[in-house]
């Protein structure tokens, strides 16, 4: 798929929670860029701060814990940092969404799925009942749902999973947004239902060219549907680059240790394999490279110093010093 | 291949942030509720020593002396304090002697209606079946039943005394000690221990006496501390409508449904004793919070 | 939903049924229920008179009988104070009561709800601190004490309101204050909790993720769900005013149940009381019936289920 210009970039952002523990981290100076009709995987452990990303760009972090203290998030250009909250309002949804990891607590209980659909609909287009009635139909039809005029009707507890988060996609894609973020969507979904909305979330990609971030921390997802990697441990992207390039040759450690461990890349597995030892706790933070403890071509320097970001091919990048040494192209 | 579980810290960490305050945990004693805990040490005091700390007798009429204002109105006097009511009672001592009453029909009522409570807990919760069901409905149908109808009734065909107070609070109380205690015993039920003892052929009644008993303590205590100021106001108000302790013991339930005449020339008749009933409740009720949050936080969900 | 209903209905008769045999027994405990039942001055003419006609000269089943009979008519007996069927006297002060009651309890809920969300959404803020303390004290301050000190500050000192009985709305004020202060430390309490818990899910997420305004998704979304645990206890809170009633309507000599029922007790009206009783009982089962009805109709889960 050929890209287009970029539409959302996020340039050395942080956003900290705090915590009874202490603040937290969880977002420590990421910066990537996803352009028109591209698909960026986010992959990394569970806790590595990939939801809190998702989170920061929508500016909907846990209150009154978490804050982005800085950085920015430019959407087509924009920067969304400063924006109050009533101008988000109008971002959120229409220039930008989301997709959320469990549909089965997506969608309030107590509406109908057509009630909720509507809402989203209405929040950024005016028009009478009938009509966004059919609008609803029409972006139900569109997530592949069938007899949707009857489906309209159902409350969320009806629905199978891989229903309800067709449910969420149309109501994430109504707006319709330039950029889409979808947080583990398939993770709660049955083996072969994840590979239907993998289909769907493609085709939705081809026919609106949105920019989509997709998180996740399943490699056979990655390899299947994005352009682009970027790999994230404790808060910080550590390697990105394009998806062929980083499963041929991943240069950081991390990665390395990742893909050494999972078996076949088209098969799924539900958490990332194991690597010896524990990630840092995000709120008491080594001073070098974070992965170092459990890394183990760690030297002295590694432990010191955090490392400088290498461009180690054609947009691939690693944060490694091992990767200074290394040829370049 | 291996699938080792690998959970950061973080997993317990900023998601759980937006969910409950902190509760319990270390330094809970430091945020023991101080207050709360010398209104009830003192009243505790206070009832012990109700003969030695009362200026004058609970219940010695001297009309002459009646309704004198307390010790800093107009026409007070040091030799009663606090006034004195439509007879001439010392209303000081009948307080200090109204502690007394309070606090043995609140220790008398939650012994019973407890035990009876936790006996039933633990045994509809370990039977489980048709048992458990059937001891559950009932339990329903008193939480939604006004009780206070019962004790009512029963002060009027029983005639009113401690007795009666105890079997009418006794009703009041099991079904909500049942409940909390059955849902414990659920969760403990399932552990690996009891399965052990039943391996191990150890009777019924040994498992839940030995093994079932002592895991629902914590929660036994906490919903105990949290009913302490509940059945001081149930006393009250039953003794306010004319069904509790009958008189001339003194009951603060009763003082002040007796200074309720004399509202308008005594106001310190019916104010007094009802600001001990509050204090003492608040105290109660936040000492029992505190105790929650600290044995049993996951309580605080269901009280 | 017609089958819940019918389980419902039998499952309130057995109540009642056992609820009568209560009733009955306790007045038996004791002693002879005809000394119960007769005024203090009755001759022993008009005892033995009593003893034939409710047919307690016969075996204990049989006396069961006769008053399971009688109540399923309608025939409680008559109250001694008033000389009258009890059943009629209750339905004369009933209305008093119901007006007392769904005043309160519709007041409490449009502070508490309002209260309630406010305090979650504002968590530990001022407001949240000072809604928690209110909600401790609601809880711990003995109604008829409150009403007490109520009619003292604004009836005696500063002479604003009626103090007692029936007649103008301005009769209505301290009664429902003092009924409803306690439903609504309950109930706030509960809005709080529940609100949190929905402010937490990822519906709100995804609510806001649409775009929507915090109105909406406090209103709607977080309303609606946080009214389920509200709506589940209302058979608790109605029975707790039931309760409150009693002692309200004592202080305020307010002429409903809730005044019937203390005076039943003070001047040991026996058949009165017992009257009083199971039709109240009959009263809190029914609407706890209806409740469970409403509680389908607001989540759906249950409708279908």
């Amino acid at each position: 798929m050929s890209a287009g210009p970029v539409l959302l970039e996020l340039r050395d952002l942080h956003a900290h929670l705090s915590t009874r523990w202490g603040v937290v981290r969880a977002v420590d100076g990421v910066s990537l860029t996803v352009r028109e009709g591209e698909t960026l995987g986010l992959v990394g452990e569970s806790g590595c701060g990939k939801t809190m990303t998702a989170l920061s760009i929508l500016r909907l972090l846990p209150q009154p814990a978490g804050r982005i203290v800085a950085g920015q998030i430019l959407l087509e250009g924009e920067d969304l940092v400063p924006k109050s909250e009533r101008q988000m309002r109008r971002i959120r949804g229409r220039r930008i969404s989301m997709i959320l990891q469990d549909p089965q607590t997506s969608l309030n209980p107590v509406f109908s799925v057509g009630n909720q659909l509507v809402e989203a609909l209405r929040v950024h287009r005016a028009g009478p009942r009938r009509r966004l009635r059919a609008l609803a139909q029409e972006a139900l039809r569109q997530v592949r749902v069938a007899a949707p005029a009857q489906r309209l009707r159902d409350f969320p507890h009806q629905m199978s999973g891989g229903m309800k988060q067709r449910v969420v996609g149309a109501i994430a894609v109504s707006g319709p947004p330039r950029v889409l973020i979808a947080d583990e969507p398939t993770t709660a979904l049955d083996v072969t239902i994840q590979l239907q909305y993998l289909t769907l979330l493609e085709e939705i990609q081809e026919r609106t060219r949105l920019a989509m971030l997709f998180i996740t921390h399943d490699f056979g997802i990655v390899a299947r549907i994005c352009d682009r990697v970027a790999v994230m441990y404790a808060g910080r992207i550590v390697e990105s680059g394009p998806t062929r390039e980083l499963f041929a040759a991943p240069r950081h450690p991390y990665t390395q240790a990742l893909m050494a461990a999972v078996p076949r890349m088209d098969e799924s597995v539900e958490r990332l394999p194991a690597i010896d030892g524990q990630p840092p706790a995000l709120q008491r933070l080594p001073p070098g490279c974070r992965f170092a403890p459990r890394c183990r071509h760690a030297d002295d320097r590694c432990q010191r110093e955090y490392p400088a970001v290498f461009a180690v091919g054609r947009e691939h990048e690693a944060a490694c010093w091992r990767a200074e040494s290394s040829p370049s192209r | 291949m291996a699938r080792v579980d690998t959970r950061l810290p973080l997993d317990v960490g900023p998601e759980t942030t937006t969910a409950a305050a902190p509760a319990g945990g270390r330094g809970a004693l430091g945020r023991l509720p101080w207050p709360s805990f010398l209104i009830i040490v003192g009243m505790l005091l206070v009832a012990l020593g109700a003969p030695l700390l009362a200026p004058h007798s609970a219940t010695e009429q001297s009309l002459p002396d009646k309704l004198q204002p307390p010790a800093w109105q107009d026409g007070g006097s040091t030799r009663h304090l606090l006034g004195t009511d439509l007879l001439g009672r010392d209303v000081l001592s009948r307080l200090i002697y109204g502690a007394r009453v309070s606090l043995t029909v609140a220790a008398a009522a939650l012994l019973a209606g407890g035990g009876i409570g936790l006996a039933v807990g633990i045994v509809s919760g370990y039977a489980g079946g048709r048992l458990d069901s059937l001891l559950m409905r009932v339990v329903d149908a008193t939480l939604t039943f006004p009780t206070i109808l019962i004790a009512l009734l029963l002060a009027v065909s029983l005639g009113q005394g401690l007795r009666t107070m105890v079997i009418a609070i006794t009703l009041i109380l099991w079904a909500r000690f049942a409940r909390v205690v059955r849902g414990e015993v659920l969760t403990v039920k399932g552990r690996d221990f009891v399965a052990l003892a039943r391996v191990h052929g150890c009777s019924h009644v040994r498992i839940m006496a030995m093994h079932i008993l002592p895991n629902v303590t914590n929660t036994f205590m906490v919903l105990l501390s949290l009913h302490i100021g509940f059945v001081i106001l149930v006393e009250a108000s039953l003794s306010f409508l004319g069904a509790g302790i009958p008189p001339p013991t003194p009951s603060w339930g009763q003082m002040v449904a007796d200074g309720r005449g004399q509202i308008a020339s005594a106001w310190w008749l019916s104010f007094l004793p009802g600001v001990a009933i509050l204090l003492v409740v608040l105290a109660f009720n936040l000492f029992g919070d505190w105790l929650r949050d600290w044995l049993d936080p996951r309580l605080r969900q269901q009280l | 939903m017609q089958r819940y209903i019918l389980r419902r209905l039998m499952q309130g008769a057995v109540l009642l049924v056992v609820l009568a045999i209560v009733v009955f027994a306790l007045a038996r405990v004791t002693g002879n229920p005809a000394d119960l039942l007769l005024r203090e001055d009755a001759t022993a003419e008009d005892r033995a008179h009593l003893l034939k006609a409710l047919g307690l000269d016969r075996p204990t089943h049989q006396q069961l009988l006769i008053f399971l009979k009688g109540a399923v008519r309608g025939d409680l007996g008559d109250s001694i104070r008033y000389r009258k069927p009890a059943v009629e006297v209750f339905f004369e002060r009933l209305p008093n009561t119901v007006g007392l009651v769904s005043i309160a309890l519709v007041g409490a809920m449009v502070v508490a709800i309002p209260l309630g969300m406010l305090a979650a959404v504002g968590r530990g803020t001022l407001v949240d601190r000072a809604a928690g303390a209110v909600a401790v004290l609601g809880i711990a301050t003995p109604s008829f004490w409150l009403g007490i000190v109520l009619i003292y500050v604004f009836s005696i000192q500063l002479g604003w309101l009626p103090s007692a009985r029936m007649g103008t709305p301005a009769h209505y004020v301290l009664p429902v204050i003092t009924l409803g202060a306690f439903l609504v430390a309950g109930m706030m309490r509960l809005v709080r909790s529940s609100v949190l818990e929905v402010l937490d899910s990822e519906f709100v997420k995804l609510a806001r993720i649409k775009g929507l305004t915090q109105t909406v998704v406090l209103w709607k979304h977080c309303l609606r769900n946080a009214l389920i645990p509200v709506v589940t206890l209302f058979g608790v809170f109605f029975a707790l005013l039931v309760t409150g009633a009693i002692v309200t309507e004592t202080v305020f000599a307010w002429p409903g149940v809730g005044r019937l029922t203390y005076e039943a007790v003070i001047f040991r009206d026996y058949p009165l009381l017992q009257a009083v009783i199971l039709l109240k009982a009959i009263i809190v089962l029914g609407v706890n019936l209806v409740v469970d009805i409403l509680y389908a109709y607001l989540d759906p889960r249950v409708r279908y289920a």
